[in-house]
C-alpha cells in the first residue's frame, strides 16, 4: 500500500516536471497550411541562430490554428485569413487575446490548363462562371468547350478568401455545387493541369508551370500587382499571438519581420512585407 | 480460459457500444438546426454559409451510386474469378493466382487513387469525351479493383472448403464438371460467397481515399456516367479537417457518418434476412 503511494507521487511529480519543461522553453506554432512552407523555414532559420530555442510546427488549417491558440495548445496561430468575429468570442471566453502580425501577402490566382488561349478575367465573370452562370469558354474568349469548375473544400483557408472576395461581393452567391472539390493544393494542381477545360484557383506559392495563371481585372498576380494593390485577390498572411508575445515568441516574430525573415518569404514563392511600398 | 474469453468479449462490446453512443451523441444534434426530411432530401450542402444548409441527398445518392456501379462492375469478375482460381485452374496457377490476389488485396487505396486521378482520368477525357475525367465512373472503376482481390480469395476459399465428398457423389451421377460446379459447389458454398460479397460492398460503401480523389466531389444528383459524384465517405474527410468543435457543421458530419451506418446496418439485415428464408442456403 505504502509502496503504491509512493510510486503514484514519483509518477505525479515526473508527470508535473515533464509538463513544466515543455512549458518553459517549447513554442508551438500551427494553422493554416499556405503559411506552413514559409513559417517552417523561418522556424529552421531561427532555431540555428538561436541555440536554445525549441519550436515545433505544424499545419492543420488556419481555423485549427485558432482552436489551438484558443485552448493554449499553441503559442502562434497562423492564418491565411483575418480572425473571425466568433473565433475572437471562442478566445475571449478563454481568456486568450488573439494580436494579429502581418508576415507576407499573397495573391490567389486562378489557374487553367497550359493549352487554354484565356489569358485573364475579370472578378464579375470568374463569380459568374463559379456560380454556374457561365458554362462554356468561349462566352469568355476561349474555345467552344464546356468549363470544368473546381473548387476547393470547405476546409481551406483558401477555399474562404476566395468565397469573400470572388462570390460574396455583398449578395451571398454560392459556388454552385455542380462545382468539383479538390482536397487539398496538389489535388487542385493535378486536377487543372490535367484538364483542358478546367478552371481553378490556388495561392501563388503555390502555382507551379504546370497550369496558366490568369490575370484578374488585368492585372498580373505579380508581387507588383499585390503591393500596388492593382491586383484584387492579394491577402496579407498572418501569425498570431496571446496577448502581446514575449521571450522567444516576440524574438521569432521580430526575426520573421526582419530583413532575413522576408527573404525567407521570397524564397518560397510569397511577397514580402519589404517589398510594399515600392 | 472461458473467462478470459469472456472477458475479451465484454470489452469488445462495450467499445462498440461506447462507438455508437458516441456517434448518436454527436450526430443527433444537428436535427435541432435542420428538420430530418430537408436533411434526407434537399441537395443543398452549404455547411459554412450564413445560415448553414445541412441536405444530404447529393451525397447520399453519391454513396449508392459509386457502391452500387462497383459491385456491377466487380462482384461478376469476382465471383468468375474465385470459381476459376478454385475450381477451373490447376494446382500451381491455382497457387501463384491465390498469392496475387491476396497481395493485391492489401493494395493501399490511396494508390488506386492516386492511379485514378492521374491515369484513368486523362484518358476519360480523351477517350470517352468526358467534361472531367474525375467522375462516378472513374471512382467506380478503382473501386471495383480494390474490391475484386478480397471478393475473389474469400470466394476462392468458400468454394474450396465445399466437402470432397458432395463433388464425387455429383460425378458419381453423371454430371459434368460444370455442371457440378454451378448446381452442387457453388449452391453449397453460397452461404460463404455471399459474406465475401457483402464485405465487398461494405468495403465500398465505406472507402474514402479512392472516391475522394477520383470521385471528382460536385454534390449533384448524378444522371450520367460521367457525372462527379461526392459521396457521404469524402464529405467527412475533406471537411473534417476545419470544423469548428461543437458546430452544426460538425454534427452535420457526425449525421453523415450515422447515415453510413444505419446503411451498412441495412445491408446486413437485409442479408441476414436472404439468408433465413432459405434464397441463400
Amino acid at each position: 500500500m505504502e509502496m503504491k503511494k509512493m510510486a503514484m507521487a514519483a509518477m505525479a511529480a515526473a508527470a508535473i516536471s515533464v509538463a513544466s519543461i515543455a512549458s518553459a522553453g517549447q513554442v508551438v506554432m500551427d494553422g493554416s497550411t499556405t503559411v506552413l512552407p514559409f513559417g517552417q523555414a523561418a522556424v529552421e532559420r531561427y532555431m540555428k541562430q538561436h541555440s536554445g530555442a525549441k519550436f515545433s510546427v505544424s499545419g492543420t488549417g488556419t481555423g485549427n490554428g485558432f482552436k489551438s491558440l484558443a485552448e493554449g495548445s499553441a503559442q502562434i496561430a497562423n492564418a491565411s485569413r483575418f480572425i473571425k468575429d466568433s473565433e475572437v468570442q471562442n478566445c475571449l471566453a478563454k481568456k486568450v487575446y488573439p494580436v494579429p502580425f502581418a508576415v507576407a501577402l499573397d495573391c490567389i490566382v486562378p489557374i487553367v490548363h497550359k493549352d487554354n488561349p484565356v489569358k485573364g478575367l475579370t472578378l464579375a465573370q470568374l463569380k459568374n462562371i463559379y456560380s454556374g452562370g457561365i458554362t462554356n469558354w468561349k462566352e469568355v474568349g476561349g474555345k467552344d468547350a464546356p468549363i470544368v469548375v473546381v473548387g476547393r473544400d470547405t476546409s481551406s483557408g483558401t477555399y474562404g478568401t476566395w468565397q469573400e472576395m470572388v462570390m460574396d461581393r455583398g449578395d451571398k452567391t454560392r459556388v454552385t455545387p455542380k462545382a468539383q472539390i479538390a482536397s487539398s493544393s496538389g489535388a487542385m494542381l493535378a486536377s487543372v493541369s490535367e484538364n483542358k477545360n478546367a478552371i481553378g484557383y490556388e495561392g501563388m506559392g503555390y502555382v507551379n508551370k504546370s497550369v496558366k495563371g490568369l490575370a484578374v481585372d488585368g492585372a498580373a498576380a505579380t508581387s507588383a500587382g499585390a503591393r500596388s494593390g492593382k491586383y484584387p485577390l492579394s491577402r496579407f498572411l498572418y501569425m498570431f499571438t496571446n496577448g502581446w508575445p514575449q521571450d522567444d515568441v516576440l524574438d521569432f516574430l521580430l526575426f520573421m519581420q526582419s530583413d532575413e525573415g522576408q527573404r525567407i518569404v521570397n524564397a518560397s514563392g510569397f511577397v514580402s512585407l519589404r517589398e510594399l511600398g515600392k | 480460459m472461458r473467462r478470459v474469453v469472456f472477458a475479451a468479449a465484454s470489452a469488445g462490446i462495450l467499445i462498440m457500444a461506447f462507438i455508437l453512443i458516441f456517434l448518436a451523441a454527436n450526430g443527433l444534434p444537428v436535427l435541432r438546426e435542420a428538420p430530418l426530411e430537408q436533411i434526407l432530401f434537399s441537395t443543398e450542402w452549404y455547411p459554412t454559409e450564413e445560415p448553414p444548409a445541412f441536405g444530404m441527398a447529393a451525397l447520399i445518392a453519391g454513396t449508392l451510386s459509386v457502391t452500387l456501379l462497383s459491385c456491377l462492375l466487380a462482384v461478376p469478375a469476382a465471383l468468375a474469378l474465385g470459381v476459376f482460381t478454385s475450381e477451373a485452374a490447376p494446382r500451381r496457377a491455382r497457387d501463384f493466382f491465390k498469392l496475387m490476389l491476396e497481395l493485391l488485396s492489401f493494395l493501399p487505396s490511396i494508390v488506386l487513387g492516386f492511379i485514378g486521378m492521374t491515369v484513368v482520368a486523362p484518358w476519360m477525357q480523351e477517350s470517352l469525351g468526358a467534361a472531367s475525367g474525375l467522375n462516378l465512373l472513374n471512382a467506380s472503376l478503382m473501386l471495383g479493383f480494390l474490391m475484386i482481390p478480397q471478393v475473389a480469395s474469400l470466394t476462392d476459399e468458400a468454394l474450396a472448403s465445399v466437402p470432397r465428398d458432395l463433388r464425387d457423389a455429383s460425378y458419381a451421377l453423371g454430371a459434368t464438371r460444370t455442371e457440378t460446379v454451378l448446381k452442387v459447389v457453388f449452391p453449397a458454398a453460397a452461404r460463404g460467397i455471399s459474406a465475401a460479397v457483402l464485405l465487398g460492398v461494405m468495403r465500398a460503401l465505406g472507402e474514402t481515399m479512392v472516391v475522394l480523389m477520383a470521385a471528382g466531389g460536385a454534390a449533384v444528383l448524378p444522371s450520367l456516367l460521367t457525372d462527379p459524384v461526392r459521396p457521404l465517405t469524402s464529405t467527412i474527410a475533406a471537411e473534417m479537417g476545419e470544423t469548428p468543435f461543437g458546430s452544426a457543421h460538425y454534427h452535420a458530419l457526425f449525421f453523415a457518418g450515422l447515415l453510413l451506418l444505419l446503411m451498412t446496418l441495412a445491408l446486413n439485415i437485409v442479408s441476414m434476412r436472404l439468408e433465413r428464408k432459405g434464397m441463400v442456403k
